[in-house]
């Protein structure tokens, strides 16, 4: 009953923030990005313990997907991306729709299949190396976007401009993004309910016995990558959509920035919780973007500050500390100490 | 891409070239991927900020050159610069992570790189920079292979460097502690080594060579605040290619790397050089991953 008084009350939440707060519906519509990017993170770092560092690949990967879907439906690509030409390409409102609609489920597909191969490849890597791998991808990734001319190479992919006006370009894109986020925790929700989050959770805690058992770890370990896939594609699709231009190493495959903080959320929230990396995304985003204004391009060195401070000192995350100090919030019965003696007492008394 | 390859082929000489300038720049890898494979092996952190300690050792050096001091005084500075930050780093930071899982040393020591990285493009911009001394080139195969002597005086410090680096770690007293805490930690403490005191001593020494090597990838190529993720993986690879506590591995690996790295940056284009490295990467893994694979047969 709580629960679903809490649900209604943060879906509630979501719906009005654009029209009570008018002028941050970009900064809330971002929040819903890295509460995505942060639940899907999870899913390997937290509940299945693969700590992947380039999940951003698929970011950035469904970005492009979608842009090439959306240009390439109405236009020629090559002329498009072309930025030494001075052609100007415009689409009509309902090209834009059709371009943007079947383009972001493109860019999820597209991920969800890519992350099958990927998966095959690098769960072989354990530890350390599975990190180093996946971000020497996310890296790799980006610096061949940069220089692959079909997609504009270094200069990027300027999105086809919104048809209508633009306080409505805002609010689209803030619902898609919420709808988005909302529809990867409601999944995540239900999955870590059922055989498949156990078994994940099983080859967490001991991917040797878990094989022992009869599971194929493999292969729940390529469906988890390409659910995330999914969800990181979409999104990002959405996301190149918002910023309206790509740049390959910045927007797209961004390493040092979203690739990092899709991280450190979850750990800053409590990875292997399903309410850890929203709480975290929250909390960081807030701080990221309360600070951001005041520290005049320090931000990002008090950023990479705060990351090591999470990493370092605060690594169970506060839904760690809160599990650890409030157990019973989470209708875990301790057989207390203090609770033991008090009966001890009673008893005692009564005698 | 034909094109060049058929330029290889024709002029063998323009082969020649590309070796020697990889292995100009493939001995500063091999000297930085040594740095990583002591912290490593002794201590088991997978140091991401190596790429960040490389371009502040680099920027220092660039830094002194830019006040008038000449670049062998500034490559010192950068050593001793960084050994202090390295110090700093060591007791705030990696001190912390030492006992935790591997995956808390590697982010955290990524969060380093990406404050030091920040510092410098705050302090220096993200223009790239190199050192000139204004020495000459020598001209050698008829003009096909121009050889600054700048980059040779660099290639040879290097070498010294690392030479003093091994002798160092043979006979010296703190580098056999070193030794001993690498391959057993908790017998070098009965032995009574101050297993603490060498732990901080390899991270300050690992950051003072990555401040050589920073000073020496000025005088050869460029320096640019973002370039350290691309050589914290270069260090990766070399190390993970060579092994751990093999330092005649490390070197070879270091060449190839640069001369690797020549080769593809010719035949596909300069663009293609960061993607080269880090492709590099995933194939090295790759293949280790095959090796144990194969391993792991053979024992069932």
């Amino acid at each position: 009953m709580n629960k679903l008084i809490l649900y209604a009350a943060i879906l509630a939440a979501g719906i009005a923030a654009p029209f009570v707060f008018p002028n941050y519906t970009t900064q809330v519509s971002v929040l819903w990005v890295m509460v995505l990017l942060a639940l899907t993170w999870d899913m390997q770092g937290g509940q299945m313990g693969y700590n992947s560092l380039g999940n951003i690949f698929f970011f950035g990967l469904g970005m492009y997907v979608s842009a090439v879907v959306q240009v390439g439906l109405f236009q020629p690509v090559a002329e498009y991306m072309d930025s030494s030409s001075l052609e100007v390409f415009t689409f009509t409102p309902a090209e834009y729709w059709t371009g943007l609609v079947l383009g972001i489920p493109a860019g999820g597909i597209f991920c969800a299949i890519a992350a099958i191969p990927m998966g095959f490849i690098f769960f072989g890597l354990r530890g350390p190396y599975f990190a180093i791998g996946t971000l020497a991808v996310a890296v790799a990734a980006g610096e061949l976007f940069s220089t692959w001319e079909w997609v504009g190479a270094g200069s990027g992919v300027t999105m086809p401009s919104f048809p209508h006006h633009p306080d409505l370009a805002k609010l689209s894109f803030y619902f898609m993004n919420f709808v988005l986020a909302v529809a990867c925790f409601g999944t995540l929700a239900w999955l870590y309910s059922t055989r498949f989050g156990i078994a994940i959770n099983a080859i967490r805690d001991d991917e040797q016995k878990a094989e022992g058992m009869g599971l194929h770890t493999t292969r729940y370990k390529c469906v988890n990558w390409s659910i995330a896939a999914f969800f990181l594609g979409m999104s990002g699709a959405v996301f190149g959509n918002l910023v309206g231009f790509i740049d390959p190493r910045e927007v797209a495959f961004a390493t040092i920035t979203f690739g990092i903080f899709m991280v450190v959320m979850p750990l800053l929230g409590g990875k292997g919780t399903l309410w850890g990396p929203v709480v975290g995304a929250f909390i960081f985003h807030t701080f990221k973007e309360a600070t951001w204004t005041y520290l005049l391009g320090w931000q990002w060195v008090a950023l990479g500050g705060l990351i090591i401070l999470i990493v370092v000192y605060f690594q169970d995350g506060i839904m760690g500390w809160l599990m650890r100090t409030k157990p019973e919030w989470f209708g875990i019965r301790v057989e207390g100490r203090e609770r033991e003696m008090q009966e001890a007492r009673a008893m005692e008394a009564a005698e | 891409m034909l094109d060049n390859i058929n330029i290889l082929v024709q002029a063998p000489v323009f082969n020649l070239a590309l070796i020697i300038d990889g292995l100009l720049i493939g001995a500063v890898y091999a000297l930085m991927a040594y740095g990583l494979a002591l912290v490593w092996g002794v201590m088991n952190v997978k140091n991401l900020a190596q790429g960040g300690f490389v371009m502040a050792g680099g920027y220092i050096c660039w830094w002194a050159g830019q006040n008038g001091i000449h670049p062998l005084i500034g490559l010192v500075l950068a050593a001793a610069v960084m050994w202090g930050f390295g110090y700093v780093i060591f007791k705030i930071v990696v001190r912390q992570v030492l006992d935790r899982d591997l995956f808390t040393s590697l982010l955290a020591t990524f969060g380093v790189a990406i404050v030091t990285e920040q510092i410098l493009n705050i302090l220096f911009t993200s223009d790239t920079r190199s050192i000139n001394l204004g020495y000459d080139s020598w001209v050698l195969f008829g003009g096909a292979v121009n050889l600054p002597v700048q980059k040779v005086g660099a290639f040879v410090l290097a070498a010294i460097l690392a030479t003093a680096l091994a002798l160092f770690m043979k006979h010296s007293r703190m580098g056999q502690a070193i030794r001993a805490t690498a391959q057993n930690p908790r017998a070098a403490r009965v032995m009574g080594i101050d297993t603490e005191r060498v732990y901080a001593f390899t991270y300050s020494l690992n950051a003072a060579i990555c401040g050589a090597s920073g000073a020496l990838v000025a005088m050869i190529w460029l320096i640019q605040p973002f370039y350290g993720l691309a050589y914290a993986i270069r260090a990766f690879v070399i190390v993970t290619m060579a092994g751990l506590g093999n330092l005649p591995g490390v070197i070879v690996a270091g060449f190839g790397m640069g001369v690797i790295e020549q080769y593809g940056g010719f035949v596909l284009g300069a663009a293609y050089q960061q993607a080269i490295v880090v492709g590099l990467l995933v194939i090295v893994l790759v293949i280790r991953l095959m090796q144990a694979q194969m391993k792991r047969e053979v024992v069932q």
